[in-house]
């Protein structure tokens, strides 16, 4: 008995050593070459390795957005060609672990075999600059083939974020105008009315803010749920970026931001929830009292709605939970929060691959249409969003049916990219980490400051203050 | 003059060389992941080498630059207490539980039923991984969670509690998880020591008209002395490093405001710009305090036996010179 115990375990040591050394993407048998025969011209005017297209097509992204836009609309319309499998490598934006694993991944381009290069990737705005300016993104219209054509109807702030010398390197199929999105309900009792144009004018700068946010307060109710949710909005509308010369500049607009902030904590009309945490949701649902949220189109489809459902296993409709229940306006100041910018990698052997992917997804005028009618995405071509915003039947259920392109529409067009740096991403974070202790009444003013440049140059050992 | 009788002449097997060959494999494994890593570590730290977004900066040569930087500059010293903070409060409890739960378990008066279900309940605990431990309690006592609504429901408390933001009670929790992970291993190391003293001492004791206080103060704890010291230094070590607990609680932060954030933690905070150089002097610096932290108890712990060598080399050595006793 005691023998035969030790000789299962001896096998399931050794079993589990051999187990791992398993591959859980099995490339296909190639059959012929890929049918984009009339694409090869242009692939050959690019690095002299791309003869012949990749058998698999490795994209690197942190969450499923895009995954579903590109099922809908290209692996579903019959596009992706045969033979070649997709092959999504998603991690997880915490921690900075997604853009570890890129890096790894880009700066072990050139040994990589020919499967294992990562092929496109996915970035965001906050950190689309550390790629951009490097030579591991290849240019969209030299290198990859879509022309000037093609990307002439986009919002002209999403080309210059990717742009570096002049050369265009990411494309994003939306546009982040963003704005306040608020409980109707709530607004009805508090402002009286739940009309966008009353809730505009209740809200159309700070001071008339925070005077509705004190009547919030008395009536029982949440301005917002949390430290973070209209950071954005104050950091949009700096008037200096984060770092010249490697000099760190707190902006006052920033600045404007903490004292709103301690303001809002002390007097209790936000709920200390951390961004992105279940307490901020829970100010959502059905008997939730948060009366504003800040974001964009895909703040409220991807984050917002499916957390505000009472079933989430349920239809996305009124009465679930408080769908419906929800209106956008402009609010005080206009801003952008984010987008996804899709980068081709240098050395990918996919190029003519990537170069249809990125037409039909952020190109083609049909798709983008299509995405903001399913999604309720703020797609990025004037002219769809321009029509959207004139069509007087378009509406979104979540919103109560309202036109939430028309809202954001000159916001679109007022976005300014001339502030953004390579270092914003790391500045957000570490500021909203070091004050919310200060929000919280653990360290003065002076020690977040503090603790905010310790944190940062620990981040960025080149920066000083 | 006596010759002295030759037994080097006497042939005999040596088997010597087979004990080298089992002990290689421990000492090639050691060298290739320990002693090779340590020492590049060592060098590494007189470099100044970074990366920032995607460009690497050095590694240039700056001597003891980092050095100078870590210890005046930086808040090393901070985050050294908050280590050990951290480790006391968890220890304390632990080697006082551990302790009685050992003297009941071994105790022929009290006789516990069932102790192996015990001692199997009371060690589970270690074998939970650290990090699914941490997520579980910041789940449970997160400003919405389960322990929260309790106590709010309950009436104990009007407003939820925030426990993570809230140094205290940071610290407090991350000291429960260790705690709770080790008293464990701490009651069964105990107990065998425990059982190891021999019998006969309690009943020449018992015999003597000592009292149960007095068994325990005078008997039962200086013989298990060593295992006490064992427990203690492995403790300590583990409590030098300790990362996993507080890194996942806190999301690396040790909010707030760093007050949990232990020497670990803030050696990967450099990590995270792959910042060798200024990584590798908090590494030195960590590993020349436990060498010595670990030869100071070290020699406490041989102290007796060392004193007794000493004791039989004086012996000896007199009886080497005052004349031959035919040694």
């Amino acid at each position: 008995m005691k023998k035969l115990i030790v000789l299962l375990l001896a096998l399931v040591m050794v079993f589990s050593m051999v187990a791992c050394g398993e591959k859980p993407v099995e490339t296909e048998e190639p059959t012929e070459a890929s049918t984009e025969t009339e694409e090869v011209t242009d692939a050959e005017t690019e690095a002299p390795e791309v003869a012949e297209e990749g058998k698999v097509l490795n994209i690197y992204c942190w969450n499923e957005e895009f995954q579903t836009r590109f099922k809908t609309f290209y692996e579903d319309a019959g596009k992706v060609p045969e033979g070649v499998t997709i092959n999504w490598v998603i991690t997880p934006n915490e921690n900075n672990a997604y853009q570890n694993k890129l890096d790894e991944a880009l700066l072990a381009q050139a040994d990589a075999a020919d499967d294992d290069k990562i092929d496109l990737f996915l970035i965001e705005a906050d950190y689309a600059l550390k790629y951009v300016n490097t030579d591991y993104t290849l240019d969209v219209i030299n290198e990859v083939g879509l022309t000037e054509e093609d990307v002439a109807d986009m919002y002209q702030y999403t080309k210059d974020i990717c742009t570096a010398d002049g050369k265009l390197k990411g494309v994003s199929w939306q546009a982040c105008p963003a704005g306040v999105i608020y409980r109707r309900s709530i607004a009805k009792e508090v402002i009286g009315s739940d009309d966008p144009a009353d809730v505009q004018a209740a809200l159309a700068d700070w001071d008339k803010f925070d005077a509705v946010a004190a009547d919030a307060k008395e009536k029982g109710y949440f301005m917002v749920s949390g430290y973070d949710d209209d950071y954005r909005v104050f950091s949009n509308n700096i008037s200096e970026p984060w770092v010249t010369d490697d000099k760190i500049t707190i902006d006052p607009s920033v600045k404007r931001w903490v004292e709103q902030t301690k303001l809002y904590t002390d007097n209790g009309y936000n709920n200390k929830a951390s961004l992105w945490s279940a307490e901020q949701w829970a100010g959502a649902k059905d008997d939730g009292t948060v009366m504003t949220y800040f974001g964009p189109g895909w703040f409220f489809d991807f984050c917002l709605m499916p957390n505000c459902l009472a079933d989430s296993e349920g239809e996305a409709e009124v009465g679930n939970g408080s769908y419906g229940d929800w209106g956008i306006v402009k609010g005080p100041q206009g801003f952008f929060w984010g987008g996804t910018w899709v980068c081709a990698a240098a050395g990918t052997d996919n190029v003519s691959l990537v170069k249809d992917i990125m037409y039909t997804l952020t190109c083609d005028v049909d798709t983008l249409t299509s995405i903001t009618e399913t999604y309720n995405d703020f797609t990025n071509n004037v002219p769809a969003m321009e029509a959207f915003a004139a069509d007087e039947n378009f509406g979104s259920d979540f919103l109560g049916g309202q036109n939430f392109v028309s809202v954001l529409l000159d916001s679109a067009q007022s976005i300014s990219m001339e502030n953004i740096g390579p270092y914003d991403q790391g500045m957000t974070e570490e500021f909203q980490k070091a004050f919310k202790d200060y929000f919280d009444g653990v360290v003065d003013e002076e020690t977040a400051y503090e603790n905010f440049y310790t944190a940062i140059m620990e981040k960025y050992p080149n920066l000083s203050k | 003059m006596k010759t002295q009788t030759s037994y080097k002449r006497r042939r005999s097997v040596s088997y010597a060389k087979w004990g080298y060959f089992f002990i290689a494999p421990f000492f090639i494994i050691y060298f290739t992941f320990q002693l090779i890593p340590l020492l590049s570590t060592f060098y590494n730290s007189f470099f100044e080498s970074y990366r920032v977004g995607l460009t690497q900066v050095g590694p240039n040569f700056v001597g003891f630059q980092n050095y100078v930087q870590i210890l005046t500059e930086s808040e090393l010293p901070r985050f050294a207490a908050n280590t050990f903070i951290l480790w006391i409060i968890g220890f304390i409890p632990q080697i006082l539980v551990a302790m009685a739960l050992a003297l009941i378990f071994t105790s022929y008066r009290l006789n516990i039923k069932g102790q192996g279900i015990f001692k199997t309940v009371i060690y589970m605990p270690n074998l939970i991984m650290a990090s699914a431990f941490s997520m579980l309690f910041f789940a449970l006592f997160s400003d919405q969670g389960p322990v929260n609504i309790l106590l709010v429901s309950t009436g104990i408390i009007d407003e939820p509690f925030r426990f993570l933001s809230n140094t205290n009670a940071t610290r407090g929790l991350i000291a429960s998880m260790n705690y709770l992970m080790w008293f464990g291993n701490t009651t069964i190391l105990l107990m065998a020591g425990i059982m190891g003293i021999d019998q006969n001492l309690f009943e020449a004791a018992e015999v003597d008209g000592a009292s149960s206080v007095n068994v325990f103060f005078r008997v039962t704890l200086p013989l298990l002395a060593p295992i006490l010291i064992y427990v203690l230094i492995t403790s300590m070590i583990g409590g030098i490093q300790m990362f996993d607990v507080p890194q996942i609680l806190t999301n690396g932060n040790g909010n707030p405001d760093r007050t949990s954030m232990t020497m670990i933690m803030y050696l990967n905070k450099h990590l995270a710009s792959k910042n060798y150089g200024l990584a590798g002097v908090v590494s030195v610096l960590i590993f020349i305090v436990t060498g010595i932290f670990s030869v100071f108890v070290y020699r406490s712990l041989t102290k007796s036996s060392r004193e007794e060598k000493k004791i039989i080399n004086k012996k000896y050595k007199v009886k080497r010179k005052g004349g031959s006793y035919g040694y």
